[in-house]
């Protein structure tokens, strides 16, 4: 439909755009190995106390070690499973609840001051009623987890589902639709994009409460790792743990921000 | 002939906590089929209620809305409401927003596919069929919303305030078009404070009192043709003079 133009002055402007986007991915790369080789310059010329903040080198020996003996595995999948598990129940959670208060107005203002002190509440402070509850185990940190993600995600959500306008649905409402039909042909498409900031600021939360969760709690993650290695002054494990959680993060942001894409291309939001 | 639509003494009355508000009051009117009746009047004065009413989203306090004779229960299969921006839904393509009304109303069959497909193609939307919406022109987002009200087979059609929120030329022409489209076998209600609209479109103008809404004079138009037609008629002028003459008294 959108017919290509070809002209000198257009394959230029491609160019010199190619140009400035390949420039930007290498000064993002440059950036990063510019601060590791830093780090790792210093603490070998002695600038700083690699015994206090470590260095690129001995904490990539530390994940090396701790790969070979196999806990490295076990320590990931184990704060990768109770991150993904809180954050797959507190978003199913948030979501039904905000479709729940969407379709019940009433409900919505009753529940409405509760859910602004919650929100605002810090969840970590319910962490050692938590446990005297649940025990010191997985379903602690993992409940930790839902309650931090879940009120987010519903306050979201909800906003996202109360914004549509009300002129869409007297539309859908003239051709006889339910209100269940309103919801699944306006309301729910209409706020996706919102849907899915929410999840990204779910996952977010969800490392939190997983984290606080394992320093609470746990024998084995990521979480308890950097709490073990604080104790006993093993700086280098610190850092390496917290190493993989910033690599785990990203991979887990970057897998939602592909499916967001691919929502947006399919919902035409990418075409021209 | 029987009347397709009849508001039968409606009174409608809105409670808010600053108060009532009296928004009809016995109000009566006919609609014959295929007649294009404009309701003009000052604003606030309850005209998108009545359309309301006849789109069976509201209920009057007293008296009957009649299609064919039977109180309107709900929104009814054979109706088009045209709100005044064109309201398409922006992650559906072109086609998915035509066929929104048979969806919801389960009645997605291969005919009425093809009847959509027919009316894309005569509104020259054909080749945008699987665009999105933010790919059109302003004008052409006017005929994907057309075709999707023209889609469940419209016997009878509630524009509201339709053509306002469009520049003066855009406005004509739609106006033209939707005309064109339209035929003269259905019926409209359409509401509007721009008088130039009402007398290029419709058979009667009806002109309502400030609120509660009544009836104030109704004038036939005997004009022919389509809007842009009509404007350059000399009788044209006569008209809109008559009707700014008569809302002044009322309104002003
Ligand atoms: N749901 C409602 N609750 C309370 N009052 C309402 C409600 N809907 C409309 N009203 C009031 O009723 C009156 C008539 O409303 P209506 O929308 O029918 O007028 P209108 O003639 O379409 O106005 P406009 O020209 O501004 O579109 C207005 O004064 C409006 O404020
Ligand atoms: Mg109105």
């Amino acid at each position: 439909m959108l017919v290509e133009t070809h002209s000198a002055a257009q394959s230029a402007f491609l160019r010199r755009y190619r140009r400035r986007e390949r420039l930007i991915v290498y000064v993002r790369w440059g950036l990063l190995a510019l601060f590791l080789g830093l780090w790792e310059l210093s603490a070998r010329l002695g600038w700083i106390d690699p015994f206090l903040l470590s260095s690129p080198s001995r904490m990539a020996a530390t994940a090396a070690s701790l790969f070979a003996s196999g806990e490295l595995f076990t320590h990931i999948s184990v704060t990768l499973g109770e991150t993904l598990v809180g954050f797959l129940l507190g978003s199913l959670l948030g979501i039904g609840l905000a479709v729940l208060l969407w379709w019940s107005k009433t409900l919505s203002r009753i529940l409405d001051p509760y859910l602004v002190i919650l929100n605002s509440l810090p969840k970590i402070a319910l962490g050692p009623v938590l446990i005297v509850w649940m025990g010191s185990g997985v379903e602690a940190i993992v409940t930790m987890t839902l309650l931090i993600s879940v009120i987010v995600t519903l306050c979201t959500v909800l906003g996202g589902f109360n914004e549509v306008s009300p002129e869409k649905l007297t539309l859908l409402r003239s051709f006889g639709a339910s209100k269940w039909q309103c919801f699944c042909k306006v309301v729910l498409p209409g706020s996706l994009p919102t849907v899915v900031s929410a999840l990204k600021l779910g996952i977010g939360m969800s490392w939190v409460g997983v984290i606080v969760g394992e320093f609470l709690v746990s024998r084995a993650g990521l979480g308890y790792l950097i709490v073990y290695g604080g104790q006993v002054f093993k700086l280098d494990l610190v850092m390496a743990a917290t190493a993989i959680l910033c690599v785990l993060a990203a991979l887990m942001y970057f897998c939602i921000a592909f499916l967001e894409k691919r929502l947006r291309d399919k919902r035409g939001e990418t075409a021209g | 002939m029987e009347p397709l639509l009849e508001f039968q003494n409606i009174s409608m009355r809105y409670h808010a906590l600053s108060g009532e508000t009296d928004v009809l009051e016995n109000f009566s009117l006919t609609v014959e089929p295929g007649e294009f009746i404009a309701l003009l009047g000052p604003s606030g004065c309850g005209k998108s209620t009545l359309l309301s009413l006849a789109a069976g989203l509201l209920k009057p306090d007293r008296g009957r809305v009649l299609l064919r004779g039977e109180p309107i229960q709900a929104p009814p299969v054979h109706m088009g409401y045209m709100l005044q921006r064109d309201h398409l839904f922006p992650w559906l393509t072109v086609r998915q927003n035509a066929l929104l009304g048979l969806q919801v109303r389960g009645n997605l069959t291969e005919a009425a596919q093809r009847r959509v497909d027919a009316l894309l193609k005569s509104c020259g939307l054909w080749d945008f069929a699987d665009a999105f919406p933010r790919q059109l022109s302003g004008g052409m987002r006017q005929r994907a919303a057309l075709v999707r009200t023209l889609a469940v087979d419209p016997e009878f059609l509630l524009l509201d305030e339709r053509f306002s929120a469009l520049d003066a030329q855009t406005r004509i022409y739609l106006a033209d078009e939707v005309k064109g489209i339209l035929g003269h076998d259905r019926a409209a209600l359409l509401v509007s404070h721009d008088i130039s609209e009402c007398i290029s479109m419709a058979d009667k103008v009806v002109v309502l009192s400030r609120r509660p809404a009544r009836i104030q004079q109704v004038h036939a138009i005997d004009l022919e043709g389509g809007p842009m037609q009509r404007r350059s008629d000399p009788r044209f002028r006569e008209y809109f003079d008559l009707l700014w003459k008569e809302l002044d008294v009322h309104v002003g």
